[in-house]
């Protein structure tokens, strides 16, 4: 077993682990949320160890760092309400979901997994997601739409000054 | 790897949708310098940009077709015609606007610069055959109205309809970056005939990750274009959002999605024998669902909310008649039918936009008793909106049907445009609805004195009015416009596919 | 390449084991001797009250966004950095025109955000009564006057 194999098997047990936390303390929110910060780091080394290093660099960045503190905001935010969210009675939807989940699951599974277990290279270069290589295609071949996302983030800005600040 | 070319730009490709951009940007300025005045300026501002980047449009049909940025941007009859519709929708939109947002004191300078980025959103939508350009896209126009669904924020119903369209639209772009990244592992191509190309290879699992790909997108769009059975947001959103935001929802996002699916189903064709028989069935389910829930219906916002969801059904079934046999249907009566639809859907929105007085809305049928006395203009318009949506020749709504029924039995689609038919007729039973609340019931308990309608209303109905009876009046000669096969040009399915 | 980032992996490692072991140890060596008194939260010395699960203001909230949105623009930065020194001149002129604009939109939304009062802490209107009616006197007349700002903190 190569030594990428090893770290890959170790990351890739962690982010699962990560996964499972989030879904199996269903009754804390705060907990699930940290579980996915854990998630989101580790997939941010997996990206490291796939090349993508600006991929990573922006998992760790946006994701791990500012996009979790919005979820921790959103639970304090809803904090009080979160009894009247969860449901206490089943009513025999859960089952139904259980199976109709796990039969797409299957499917799609079974569709898409096959295909790939023959699949043992990368055809792609070693430099695919250095800040170098995707920064000479970003500015040049890809500048419109790297324009059109500013006007993205614009949007995004604006939107949520409307959304949670102005009034009469 | 190695500096890449600087890119030449073709600046006319680009400028319609830089002048919308740039004129949100030149509004949002004048916002932050003006902010203690009313919003007359920037509406001003605004209709002057629109017009700018219609003109830049216009003079592009006579350019070479083609595309420039590596396909990202494509000059095309089909992304200019919906390109110069977005624009014109979206100055209706602005020109009624303003009088309802006062009356309803929610009168946010940010509708305008939010719309238009939306728009040009839109507008990015049709006219690109790169699916990151579509994505982003896709973005600019479902995140600026998920924040203007979500503007009246007195109101618990605004807020609620901003929550589900956010939910369910953010789940329906999941699906098309989900789709976006099957179709790029296969092909390493971000290009729209990534399809063709995994096709082309001739390995099966290629082939596999493709279709699976293809499906997923397919998802996505039917979410955003509101088709079932992905439509359950569409009455709650309508009905819920400012009734401005609605009419430029309405259309816009119905336009750049419904354009977006036309390209895609195209360069879908050589998945065409998986992928056909179930948008056979979403167009005929879009029909049957749509106009039957609308029959129901006691308010008048969600009612128009489910005849956009069968409408959407009739423009599939003109999709799929050019799919199935480009060669003998073009794309004109596609585009014949989403611009009346435009046209149809505006206008009567406009209307109903009158409800609203005091910062206070009622949008049930019996809100709307005795509009007739207050605003006989705007209701005068409305029948005309409303024999249009019905298909009462010889409206627009009618040559419309008329042309995609035509076309579904030239493609050899007897089901569809037979339900296409009887559907019609059932739908005329709840349009009917909308005009006897109107005209025939007295003004019940709801008096109403105040909120007379204003210039820019009146200007906008009959701007809505005039394009009614001009498009049907010339019907023959603009069909013959927006057929793009006749002077030479390909047709999108071929040109899409013969470019593998 | 995987050797480039090993010491990273190597650090990440070892400051996560020592976090663990400091937090572990501690808690299985050190003594447990509580008293309600002793586990309750302090609060400035005095018996807390309420839940401390408190609902929080949307303010926060909105710094948070703006943070990400910001967050986001500079991490496209960072490729533009690593090329730009060795580039020729033609990529620097295109690159540099490019990444302009993209910082005028920047600065535009944060001159937005300052001037729009987004990040001010009270809670006053930041909306003019004009905007409802086109006659800016008739409308400071027809309306009440802005909420004051609200008195006693956040």
């Amino acid at each position: 077993m190569s030594g990428n194999q090893i770290v890959f098997i170790v990351l890739a047990a962690i982010a699962c682990i990560g996964a499972a936390g989030v879904v199996v303390f269903g009754d804390n929110p705060v907990r699930s949320a940290l579980f996915l910060v854990l998630n989101f780091f580790v997939l941010g080394f997996l990206y490291f160890t796939l090349g993508a290093q600006l991929l990573g660099i922006s998992q760790i960045l946006v994701y791990a760092g500012a996009i979790m503190v919005l979820f921790l905001f959103v639970i304090m935010m809803l904090q009080q309400q979160s009894a009247f969210l969860r449901s206490t009675e089943s009513d025999g939807r859960g089952p139904i979901a259980w199976l109709l989940g796990a039969t797409m699951f299957m499917t799609v599974g079974a569709a898409v997994l096959a295909p790939l277990g023959g699949v043992t290279g990368s055809p792609i270069l070693d430099t695919f997601g250095t800040p170098q290589s995707i920064g000479k295609v970003l500015f040049t071949g890809y500048a419109w739409p790297f324009l059109i996302s500013s006007v993205l983030l614009l949007v995004g800005i604006v939107g949520s000054i409307l959304l949670a600040k102005r009034k009469f | 790897m190695s500096y890449q070319p600087i890119p030449t730009i073709d600046w006319w490709a680009i400028a319609p949708v830089s002048i919308v951009m740039v004129t949100g940007i030149v509004a949002l300025l004048i916002e932050m310098f003006r902010p203690n005045r009313n919003n007359n300026t920037i509406v001003a501002v605004s209709l002057v940009g629109l017009f700018l980047a219609g003109l830049s449009v216009v003079p592009q049909f006579s350019m070479p077709f083609g595309s420039s940025f590596g396909g990202m941007v494509v000059r095309d009859y089909l992304g200019l015609v919906l390109q110069l519709l977005l624009i014109t929708v979206c100055f209706v939109a602005f020109l009624f606007s303003e009088p309802y947002l006062r009356e309803k004191r929610i009168a946010f300078a940010e509708f305008y610069q939010l719309a238009l980025w939306a728009s040009a959103g839109g507008m990015i939508m049709v006219t690109t055959e790169n699916l990151l350009m579509f994505f982003l896209g896709l973005e600019v126009l479902g995140i600026a109205l998920y924040c203007l669904t979500g503007m009246c924020r007195q109101e618990l119903r605004s807020e609620e309809s901003a929550m589900k369209y956010f939910l369910l639209g953010a789940f329906g772009t999941a699906f098309v970056l989900m789709g976006i990244a099957y179709l790029y592992g296969p092909t390493g191509s971000l290009r729209i005939d990534a399809v063709s190309i995994a096709v082309a290879s001739d390995q099966p699992h290629f082939v596999l990750m493709a279709l699976f790909g293809f499906g997923l997108l397919l998802v996505g769009l039917c979410f955003k274009s509101a088709l079932v059975p992905f439509h359950q947001w569409t009455p709650d959103v309508y009905q819920g959002a400012p009734t401005n935001v609605t009419a430029f929802m309405a259309s816009t996002s119905k336009i750049a999605a419904i354009g977006a699916l036309i390209r895609v189903l195209a360069a879908g064709a050589p998945l065409v024998s998986y992928w056909f028989p179930i948008m056979f069935w979403v167009a005929i389910l879009s029909m049957v669902v749509g106009n039957f829930a609308a029959l129901v219906q006691k308010d008048v916002k969600r009612t128009l909310g489910y005849s956009s969801v069968a409408n959407g059904g009739y423009m599939l079934v003109a999709v799929l008649a050019h799919v199935q046999a480009p060669e003998k249907v073009s794309l004109a009566s596609t585009l014949f039918f989403i611009t009346g639809y435009g046209v149809m859907t505006m206008g009567a929105f406009a209307v109903v936009s009158l409800a609203a007085r005091d910062g206070k809305e009622g949008t049930r049928f019996q809100d709307l008793h005795g509009l007739w006395h207050r605003a006989p203009f705007a209701a005068g318009c409305l029948i005309l909106f409303v024999a249009s949506l019905i298909g009462v020749p010889p409206t627009v709504g009618f040559f419309g049907k008329m042309f995609i029924f035509n076309d579904a039995l030239a493609a050899g689609l007897l089901p569809l445009a037979l339900v296409l038919a009887v559907t019609s007729v059932v739908s005329a039973y709840y349009y009917l609805g909308i005009i006897q609340a109107v005209f025939v019931q007295e003004e019940g308990a709801v008096k109403n004195e105040s909120g007379r309608p204003q210039a820019g209303l009146n200007l906008a109905v009959l701007l809505c009015a005039l394009a009614i009876f001009g498009i049907s009046l010339g019907a023959e000669n603009v069909l013959k416009f927006m057929a793009p096969a006749e002077d030479g040009r390909q047709p999108v399915a071929e040109r899409t596919v013969a470019q593998r | 390449m995987a050797s480039e980032f090993l010491p990273i992996l190597v650090l990440m490692t070892v400051s996560a084991v020592i976090c663990a072991a400091m937090v572990t140890l501690s808690w299985v060596l050190g003594p447990k001797k509580t008293t309600p008194y002793k586990s309750s939260p302090y609060e400035c010395g005095v018996a807390p009250q309420g839940d401390a699960k408190e609902r929080f203001p949307i303010k926060f909230y909105l710094v948070a966004i703006l943070f990400v949105l910001f967050d986001i623009e500079v991490v496209f930065l960072w490729s533009w950095i690593t090329v730009f020194k060795d580039a020729p001149l033609d990529f620097k002129l295109f690159s540099g025109a490019v990444v302009g604009v993209y910082m005028i939109l920047w600065i535009i939304g944060d001159a937005y955000v300052m001037k729009i009062g987004a990040l001010d802490w009270d809670e006053a209107t930041s909306l003019a009564p004009e905007k409802l009616l086109a006659d800016a006197e008739a409308a400071r007349a027809a309306l009440p006057a802005p909420v004051p700002v609200r008195q006693g903190g956040l």
